[in-house]
């Protein structure tokens, strides 16, 4: 309905405008946008008003739903803080070095992104259990990573990795060789050179990836499922818990633990969006 | 590791200012190595072990199974629908992104985004609510005997929702960054614009397109959480291979599902390995691209000219 004073209003302000479709285009994408995302997404906000406030607070504040949030959270701080440390290694030694098998390793890095996360889920539950590949020797040292909280953070590593990788790579092989050349000219030590001269110019990007990492974390449940354990008030993760509610039929519930789940991926989604603005600016900046 | 100490003399002293010292290096690339070992290749590894601990026999007789072969049916049904769905919204988003400007196309462009930062759980559950037997249009499809929820049609729902941004989000940029001018000349000559868009824009943004064709179905085959939310898991109806996989876990028929998580690991390498093939290709044509002159561009593909 608006596509038409907007359209107009494109054409006059830049007068080369001569492409065709865009009412046909915008109007698909909004009508497509609206039928498949909008609409439903507003069904969770109608659904959680017809609740009253303590009901909704009740729901999204129980105990378990508490330890679930923490959880949850922590986890995926944790995981995408140890993302942001491994990422920036595996981009470094991927931009920089050579060695043997490089592409494949540059290859392998979106495997994550490839590989259904319930057959991450049961590989690396497979892995870290007692019996195991890697639990069986872990666990006589008294380590153990899977069906407790620290095989939630191992299923978080995994599903997090390329977001890091993937937002510093095409930094990392955009800057300015020659600024790390006068730096070293004007005697700096590499460890000088890195932390101030290198270090800013990624930072930006390295602070999209680890909000990109935990976004996906936060909101992460077939990976993580597998390996949990799933005990209540100690592995259960907030998806988990809606799952919960609906098998119960509680409708209601699950749709307020799911808004507040939904309102905080809002935020990250505003956060994440202002970080990459940011870091367009400190990139497009003349140096 | 060999390629590190081959260096030119001539790049090695270019380099020096501007590299770590050797044992830095070999530190660095091992450390990464070890970590990229432990955390991918080990558990990509251990699908398929896990899938033939018990030799090839059982192996092929777990994918056999009329169960696992109605999951593999389901999941290809469901990709099918889904990814063409979401192709043609790619490219109608793009188009409109990409070649315009007007108010609202950032916020535009972000809600194209905002499946992604979805949960999936929530993404299942939003389709319950709409469509569930509680849910706004429940009781008009119960009287009309239509199934959405715990049936097909939710699950193509709920795999269009998570997959939705893949191909728009590939195009956008791509396109942006190409600007308009070639198809600008191409209107002013005379073409109309389905014959600018098939004759110009399509082959510019092949290779982008491709990318987020496959990994738009690498998503929508594997999508697990969402699908598990809306699909009611009855076995043989309403089961995708993810499903499959868990079920057959929790019965502990761990090598039936390690054989079906096979399977979709092998996606996932296909996957891996077409997108990197595109991306040398097009590495190639962006050398190709930059040393031929200016003045005579390459091959002006015949439609373009009417």
């Amino acid at each position: 309905m608006t596509a038409l004073p907007v359209a107009a209003s494109a054409k006059r302000r830049t007068p080369a405008k001569v492409l065709p479709g865009f009412n046909l285009t915008l109007g698909f994408t909004i009508f497509y946008l609206s039928l498949i995302v909008l609409i439903p997404l507003s069904a969770l906000f109608f659904k959680t008003f017809t609740l009253t406030w303590e009901q909704f607070w009740t729901a999204v504040t129980g105990p378990r739903v508490l330890a679930s949030y923490r959880l949850t959270f922590g986890a995926s701080l944790i995981a995408a803080s140890v993302n942001v440390v491994f990422g920036l290694l595996v981009a470094w030694v991927l931009v920089r070095y050579d060695f043997f098998g490089k592409k494949i390793v540059d290859a392998l890095v979106d495997l994550p992104f490839a590989l259904p996360t319930a057959v991450a889920g049961i590989s690396l539950t497979a892995l870290l259990a007692g019996n195991g590949w890697v639990g069986q020797y872990l666990e006589p040292l008294g380590i153990e990573l899977a069906f407790n909280p620290n095989g939630v953070v191992i299923a978080l590593i995994f599903i997090g990795l390329p977001f890091v990788v993937r937002t510093v790579q095409p930094v990392l092989e955009d800057a300015e060789k020659e600024l790390e050349e006068a730096a070293s000219c004007l005697g700096a030590t590499r460890w000088q050179t890195f932390t101030k001269v290198i270090f800013p110019s990624i930072a930006p990007a390295l602070l999209t990836g680890f909000a990109m990492a935990f976004a996906r974390a936060i909101g992460e449940y077939g990976s993580v499922i597998f390996i949990a354990g799933n005990m209540p008030m100690v592995s259960e993760i907030t998806p988990l818990i809606i799952i919960g509610k609906l098998e119960q039929y509680d409708y209601a519930g699950a749709t307020a633990v799911a808004l507040v789940m939904l309102v905080f991926s809002f935020v990250l989604l505003l956060i994440i969006n202002a970080l990459q603005a940011w870091q367009r600016r400190h990139t497009g900046a003349p140096a | 590791m060999s390629g590190a100490t081959s260096l030119q003399p001539s790049a090695r002293r270019a380099q020096a200012g501007t590299t770590e010292p050797a044992w830095v290096r070999y530190t660095l690339i091992g450390v990464a190595l070890v970590f990229m070992f432990l955390f991918l290749v080990l558990p990509l590894a251990a699908v398929f072990t896990e899938a033939l601990r018990k030799g090839f026999e059982a192996y092929f007789e777990a994918l056999q199974e009329p169960d696992a072969w109605s999951a593999i049916r389901l999941t290809l049904i469901t990709a099918v629908i889904a990814v063409p769905l979401n192709l043609v919204f790619g490219v109608a988003a793009a188009w409109a992104i990409a070649k315009y400007e007007f108010r609202g196309k950032a916020f535009l462009t972000t809600l194209v985004d905002l499946p992604f930062s979805v949960s999936p759980v929530v993404a299942g559950l939003i389709y319950v609510l709409m469509f569930g037997a509680q849910g706004w249009f429940g009781p008009w499809l119960q009287a009309h005997d239509i199934k959405i929820v715990f049936a097909v049609p939710g699950i193509v729902l709920a795999t269009v929702f998570v997959t939705f941004p893949f191909i728009a989000r590939e195009l956008i940029p791509l396109m942006q960054s190409q600007g308009n001018d070639e198809e600008q000349a191409a209107i002013v000559l005379g073409a109309t614009g389905w014959q600018t868009f098939w004759h110009v824009t399509l082959p510019n943004i092949k290779w982008g397109l491709i990318y987020g064709v496959i990994l738009c179905n690498a998503r929508a085959m594997g999508e697990f959480g969402a699908v598990s939310v809306v699909s009611g898991h009855i076995r043989g109806q309403t089961n995708t291979m993810p499903l499959h996989v868990e079920i057959l876990y929790n019965e502990y028929q761990s090598v039936a599902a390690f054989a079906v998580a096979s399977l979709l690991a092998l996606l996932a390498l296909v996957t891996l390995a077409i997108k990197s093939v595109i991306e040398w290709q097009h590495e190639k044509d962006m050398k190709a691209a930059a040393d031929t002159p200016p003045e005579r561009p390459v091959d002006p593909s015949p439609g373009a000219v009417v």
